[in-house]
């Protein structure tokens, strides 16, 4: 497995235009070797997403490099895979044409791209709702999919932007666990944005923590604990102690309680 | 008291509604009541209206008139489809395409089919193609809006996750615009056909022997007034119908669609 090194060095992104324009990320670096899992932990409106954004092709730099694999990212292609919060599959499509969308549009045959959604449908345990629409789905098995729709791909890299944010605690708990065992079999490097303290801890291999705006990384924190991992993980001492670290760079004041809205 | 299904309950409505309204006519117009600024004097009665109906639907005329304004409508909406699709997708996915293209569409859409009465009639060798055309107009502005509105709407994160999986432009416009505006066109198509019979009497005034609108134009100039109804009648059930029949088209071939609001 040698697929899958990021580098990224000086980046500079603008959003807006006009007088409503913001450097959401300004003098970011940050490198990943393959096969690496990646948090990137940071306050809301940091810029982690488009951090993201960047690396899936979506957002120009207008100044910096991102390189995957030593190539320069140009535009969105399916080598590297971008999972979103919510609702973004296809809503007309069944389950296993969501997860054999990739396929479809690369030109293989029908039968071909059946087999291999849904393996891939089996990964996550879905295999039994091929036929559903994404609608008929629960909102942590629509996840799933997106996650198979993703890898059917054979991504290098695995984008993830706050894909569990949504879910109640248990399910995104679940979530993880699932994402782990998946991430056991199909080594890829993964790039996963989240601003839970909790996630970052219990996912990565290291954790980037990002400034507010414009974000760049101002700590980096490599974990040690041993895979596989579950869910005791979370009450060692070690995760507190790191957990408290993490609190501290986020919140450099007492903390003021933080609103987070349902949409 | 047995108890009604819901479904049965509105069914029960639905008719009483419709009776009622009968009633009120039956009411108003035997009567000859006037309500000052509405007089219903001159109004013909259902009793009236039926005799009328019953008289056409008899005579060798109805199935001339009928054939005539359908073949006019269709011809006029099959166009406006094909051209309001088209055009609204172009422009609900470039702006660019939409700067060049909106402003003379928003000088065109609220001027009303009659209005184009004069203009057709110099434009047009025939005068069927210009009852087309006045059908055509009435259908395409609805259609139009509905289709850009549908793909203004569709989520930029589908168009993104669609780009990331590999998609290209065709893949992206085949499997994401179309069915994401799909909803909307339809819509579109069911408002564009209402319209398309509502322009039908402005249409067939232009001429022409042959036609509903003509047929309830005609009655009111030789003053059958029971016709007069029967012709509007024709048109609004004409029109309804139609309307259903695109709009139960379109919903077979979106089931997701309804799957998605029951559970929201």
């Amino acid at each position: 497995m040698s697929h899958g090194a990021i580098d990224i060095s000086g980046l500079h992104i603008r959003l807006g235009e006009g007088k409503a324009a913001l450097d959401a990320v300004h003098g970011l670096s940050l490198a990943a070797s393959p096969g690496e899992f990646l948090c990137v932990l940071g306050p809301s409106g940091c810029g982690k997403s488009t951090l993201l954004g960047a690396l899936a092709g979506h957002l120009q730099p207008c100044a910096g490099k991102v390189l995957v694999d030593g190539q320069q990212v140009r535009g969105p292609h399916p080598e590297r895979g971008l999972v979103f919060q919510q609702h973004t599959l296809f809503p007309w499509k069944s389950v296993l044409e969501n997860v054999a969308f990739g396929l479809k549009v690369r030109g293989v045959p029908r039968s071909e791209r059946r087999e291999r959604a849904l393996e891939l449908l089996q990964l996550v345990g879905l295999e039994q709702h091929a036929a559903s629409y994404p609608a008929q789905l629960s909102g942590g098995m629509q996840q799933r999919v997106e996650i198979a729709r993703v890898l059917i791909n054979d991504p290098r890299v695995l984008l993830m932007d706050e894909p569990f944010a949504a879910l109640d605690a248990q399910t995104r708990l679940k979530m993880q666990q699932l994402l782990l065992d998946v991430w056991a079999r199909i080594r890829t490097t993964v790039v996963f944005i989240t601003h839970d303290i909790d996630e970052a801890l219990f996912l990565a291999d290291r954790i980037l923590v990002m400034s507010e705006r414009p974000g760049r990384i101002i700590e980096e924190i490599q974990l040690e604990f041993p895979r596989p991992r579950r869910a005791e993980l979370v009450t060692t001492l070690d995760f507190v102690r790191l957990k408290r670290r993490c609190l501290e760079l986020l919140h450099p004041q007492p903390a003021a309680p933080v609103l987070r809205y349902a949409t | 008291m047995a108890t009604l299904s819901p479904r049965l309950l509105r069914g029960l409505v639905r008719g009483a509604s419709l009776a009622a309204c009968v009633l009120a006519w039956h009411w108003a117009s035997t009567r000859h009541i006037d309500f000052g600024v509405a007089s219903f004097r001159n109004v013909p009665s259902p009793q009236e209206t039926l005799q009328a109906a019953a008289r056409l639907l008899q005579s060798p005329k109805l199935g001339t008139h009928l054939s005539a304004s359908i073949g006019r409508v269709f011809a006029g909406y099959a166009v406006a489809a094909a051209l309001g699709i088209a055009l609204g997708l172009l422009i609900g996915r470039s702006r660019l395409l939409a700067a060049a293209l909106l402003p003379p569409l928003e000088v065109l859409r609220p001027i009303p089919a009659v209005a184009w009465i004069p203009l057709a009639i110099l434009m047009f060798p025939s005068s069927e193609l210009s009852m087309i055309f006045i059908t055509f107009i009435g259908a395409l502005f609805p259609i139009l809006l509905n289709t850009i509105h549908g793909v203004e709407g569709i989520d930029a994160r589908l168009v993104a996750s669609a780009r990331s999986l590999g998609g290209r432009g065709g893949a992206v416009f085949a499997n994401v615009i179309l069915p994401g505006a799909a909803p909307s066109i339809v819509t579109g198509l069911s408002i564009g056909m209402g319209t398309a019979w509502f322009c039908l009497v402005t249409a067939e005034m232009i001429s022409g022997q042959f036609g509903i609108g003509y047929y309830t134009w005609s009655s009111y100039i030789v003053q059958d007034y029971p016709d007069i109804i029967v012709g509007m009648l024709a048109i609004g059930v004409f029109g309804m119908g139609s309307s259903l029949l695109v709009r139960q088209a379109g919903n077979a071939l979106m089931p997701w669609y309804f799957i998605g609001r029951k559970t929201a």
